[in-house]
């Protein structure tokens, strides 16, 4: 989707503005947010992907104008109610109006070993990559209305593969709950390709899933 | 109007004792939370579980100690650069957005920058949390255009010829600078040189220096 969350190239947002010794968290309430989150996450009611598409579906004015957690907040009450978890009445609320639904609960003696386990996205395919380090490629001109991790500013863009990391869960498949595994590629984009002459950047590197790229003979 | 006025008025008030007050913002997220627990769907105990692991347990002080073994250990850092994922979890730091670990090593000749411009992907294991301006769109947004002046916001200034190398993390592998060890660290202890690794030197906005002579001799 080519919403504001795909910021890379925009040139009206301001100096970074580092903050000295900061603490991961400045509220209490983002504390709450990032444990609910992860959390529900942990039910398996939806994925990462989809998680990052609710978050990114915000309306351009509220994202922009959200802190991170907000964010955060705002997608993971739009999963609950899509998945019929909780209703809107309930979190206008706060009162239980609708049954439960049937969930996996993240038992506190489960947090240290799911979250020293990880969940690798990696997955056996049958297929061989389509590309080898060293060969050019193009990235496709797309634009689909839907979740992608290939942003604006390099698409349609000539570069070279940098290294190949196995097939993995295929991000943009995933956030319509397919997992689709398909190869990824780290490409190297030279700075000019991408920018012209008005670049401090030698050279960018993304990490591009296979239906991103076309051979370039 | 008189009801805007007394709104306006609530609202000096409130803060006349912030701190002492729920802000709109912790009050939404307590009912949140209290909602949740009564339908049953999370446990209290694991949420607070969530919070330590990353408010205590991990954060840079992990990528510091991976750092500093390469620094002075050859072979690990040889292991790092081929398979960041493995020589990491050798020292114990695994799981959630460190699944896929790629080193990246800063020379005189390169310095390598990452960012996540889509969201706010960041190597969970060995720096924790990301701090605020890696999520922020003024980051995110000028990081694969023009590093040299996102550097130049945090202070760091690097010679003409140096080749600047950006990394935008857009799938699940997750990327670790290794920087530049300073000099005048000579002969110097694991523990003591990963006090000097910053967070911001694995993120590449940042360059580890070495106290000066004078203060490395109090």
């Amino acid at each position: 989707m080519n919403g504001v969350h795909d910021m890379g190239g925009s040139q009206a947002f301001g100096p970074v503005v580092p903050e000295a010794d900061e603490p991961p968290f400045h509220h209490e309430w983002e504390r709450r947010v990032f444990a609910l989150t992860l959390a529900m996450g942990a039910s398996g009611a939806w994925n990462l992907d989809q998680s990052r598409a609710a978050r990114e579906s915000l309306p351009p004015a509220q994202y922009l104008a959200s802190s991170y957690y907000t964010i955060w907040l705002e997608g993971l009450c739009r999963l609950m109610v899509e998945r019929g978890l909780v209703t809107p009445d309930e979190l206008r609320d706060g009162r239980v109006h609708a049954p439960a639904r049937a969930l996996r609960v993240l038992a506190r003696d489960a947090v240290a070993p799911r979250l020293a386990h990880g969940a690798s996205t990696e997955r056996t395919v049958t297929t061989a990559p389509r590309f080898a380090v060293g060969d050019p490629v193009r990235t496709r001109d797309m634009h689909p209305p839907s979740h992608t991790r290939l942003p604006r500013y390099c698409r349609g863009r000539h570069g070279t593969i940098a290294a190949v990391h196995g097939a993995h869960v295929f991000a943009d498949a995933h956030a319509r709950g397919s997992e689709d595994p398909q190869w990824l590629y780290t490409v190297r984009f030279e700075g000019r390709e991408l920018w012209g002459a008005d670049t401090t950047a030698a050279c960018v590197h993304v990490d591009c899933f296979e239906p991103y790229l076309e051979p370039v003979s | 109007m008189p009801h805007d006025h007394d709104h306006d008025h609530d609202h000096e008030h409130e803060h006349e004792h912030e701190g002492s007050e729920l802000s709109p913002m912790d009050l939404r997220v307590r009912a949140l939370e209290s909602l949740l627990v009564e339908k049953g769907y999370v446990d209290p105990a694991a949420l607070d579980a969530l919070i330590e692991t990353y408010e205590t347990n991990v954060g840079p002080h992990n990528g510091a100690r991976v750092v500093a073994r390469a620094w002075v250990d050859a072979a690990y850092r040889d292991w790092l650069l081929r398979d960041a994922t493995a020589a990491i979890a050798s020292l114990g730091y695994t799981g959630r957005q460190g699944e896929h670990m790629i080193a990246l090593e800063n020379t005189e000749r390169v310095h390598n920058l990452v960012v996540c411009t889509l969201c706010s992907c960041y190597p969970w294991p060995v720096l924790g949390l990301p701090p605020v301006w890696y999520k922020s769109a003024p980051y995110r947004a000028r990081a694969v255009l023009d590093p040299r002046g996102v550097l130049s916001d945090f202070g760091v200034t690097l010679p003409d010829d140096v080749e600047l190398r950006v990394w935008d993390s857009t799938a699940e592998v997750r990327y670790l600078v290794l920087p530049r060890r300073p000099s005048g660290t000579e002969g110097w202890s694991e523990e003591r040189l990963a006090a000097l690794v910053t967070r911001d030197a694995m993120i590449g906005t940042g360059v580890v220096t070495a106290p000066t002579q004078a203060q490395g001799a109090s």
